[in-house]
């Protein structure tokens, strides 16, 4: 992990506009230090992963920049970009799709050149960290769904990324796998920005949330500030699950 | 979605068989199979020979024959027409089993019965004793171009995940009271069929943006 001065992710008047002229992001500024856990939450339809896709270059900005630390995304850096970003996407059967659970993790560092010994390490280290070391011969869709989002985390953790950028990353999980993955991304030493509607997951992990909604920032702030704010809350279609009182709560994370 | 542990016809061991290298396996595949194909149809025991090599050789891996033959009926399309030769075929009578047949037509559908179960059952054999991904494997140590043999990868890892997604569409349509196998609901089917295609699509469309994600180039690491 390099050590700058500014952000690691550094997003500023972000705008842009589907090819069928359905504008998704009006201006989004938005700022990621490092090691921070940042929660990206929002309605369903706010532009949360139109914006994702533009931090890796996948889409370009119509107007504004993007920068992680401190490279502009732009055509003649997406390769480094995509090394320091490193995005988990929503469905891990989209992100899996090589014949065992090593050579998945293997793509990512073998696409930028790292080989022999020092791969077979990094796909074992970055397997270590979500727990699934003992699974590596395995085929990616004879794993449970825990286990293959586990997995997916894994395939860019082993790029070595400077921020982990996760999609949804408690869809479709169970109790116990969601409490595992919490473990999980706790333990991590890395900056993680997470889209989630999962308000609970974002209080537990997640010191600071930022609201978008309708392709704007409309909040940014503590996460505990955000969740117990009910008319911020009311306003953009955000919810708590019911019975879910953040002021209940009295071990929250810094 | 499950975890499906569906190995359809792979059957896991430890014999010479299963541990032979790959390329090996395609190669003695391909040179049976040629052998096969070349023996003239009136050559019985050279059959004899072929299926006793391959007994031979189904006796070494220990895949038990109660797991292949099941697996034969793949088979039955070929099977019914090489059944159906003798009596549509012209030529010479004779009686079998006191059933007028032509001769020619009987000699036909026998040879394509042998020559296609040996077939069938030496590349269930194949299949028995390597894992897919070996298979891919000895197909590229063989020279197979890398764009097919990246295809073919693609599609025993998605095949599951398409088939699922069919089998909940086609849940979902009979839990609406639509019964997919009555010719009153084919244009339901076919609309089912053209989402799943679209689906299968913008999976693929997703399946890259990930890819790209960590830097795919156009090339799969080795």
């Amino acid at each position: 992990m390099t050590t700058t001065l500014g952000p690691v992710l550094d997003v500023r008047g972000l705008a842009f506009a589907y090819p069928d002229g359905h504008q998704a992001l009006f201006g989004v500024d938005l700022h990621v230090h490092e090691g921070e856990r940042v929660a990206l939450l929002g309605p369903n339809g706010a532009g949360k992963t139109t914006l994702v896709l533009h931090l890796n270059g996948i889409l370009a900005a119509g107007a504004g920049s993007v920068a992680v630390g401190g490279l502009a995304v732009e055509k003649g850096n997406l390769k480094e970009i995509r090394r320091r970003v490193g995005i988990v996407f929503q469905d891990p059967d989209d992100q899996l799709f090589l014949g065992t659970v090593r050579q998945d993790v293997a793509f990512g560092p073998a696409n930028l050149g790292v080989k022999g010994a020092a791969l077979e390490a990094s796909v074992m280290a970055a397997l270590d960290k979500v727990g699934m070391a003992e699974y590596a011969d395995r085929p990616p869709h004879h794993l449970s769904f825990g286990q293959r989002r586990r997995v997916a985390v894994a395939t860019v953790l082993a790029m070595e990324p400077e921020i982990l950028v996760l999609d949804e990353p408690t869809s479709n999980l169970d109790p116990t796998s969601r409490r595992e993955l919490a473990d999980i991304l706790r333990g991590l030493d890395v900056t993680v920005l997470m889209v989630t509607h999962d308000l609970p997951f974002a209080l537990e992990l997640c010191p600071r949330s930022v609201v978008l909604s309708d392709g704007v920032v409309v909040a940014d702030g503590r996460t505990f500030d955000i969740l117990t704010d009910a008319p911020l809350m009311a306003g953009h279609r955000l919810e708590l699950p019911w019975g879910f009182d953040p002021r209940a709560i009295d071990n929250l994370p810094a | 979605m499950g975890a499906g542990h569906g190995h359809r016809l792979h059957f896991h061991g430890h014999s010479p068989i299963h541990r032979a290298a790959p390329h090996l396996k395609l190669l003695a595949l391909l040179g049976l199979m040629l052998v096969v194909v070349a023996t003239p149809g009136a050559w019985w025991p050279a059959f004899v020979v072929e299926v006793l090599v391959l007994v031979a050789v189904i006796g070494v891996s220990r895949v038990p024959v109660g797991y292949l033959a099941p697996r034969m009926v793949i088979e039955l399309p070929f099977a019914a027409f090489a059944l159906l030769l003798p009596f549509v075929a012209d030529g010479p009578r004779i009686a079998v089993l006191g059933v007028e047949v032509s001769e020619p037509g009987l000699h036909a559908g026998l040879t394509l019965l042998a020559k296609g179960s040996i077939g069938v059952l030496a590349s269930l054999t194949l299949a028995a004793t390597t894992e897919p991904q070996d298979v891919l494997r000895g197909l590229d140590r063989l020279g197979m171009p890398d764009l097919i043999v990246s295809i073919m990868g693609f599609m025993i890892r998605y095949v599951d995940v398409v088939t699922g997604e069919l089998s909940r569409m086609l849940v979902a349509m009979r839990s609406r009271g639509c019964d997919p196998r009555s010719p009153r609901h084919w244009p339901a089917l076919a609309r089912a069929m053209g989402a799943l295609f679209i689906r299968s699509y913008e999976r693929g469309e997703r399946v890259h943006l990930a890819m790209l994600s960590r830097g795919y180039d156009g090339s799969l690491p080795r």
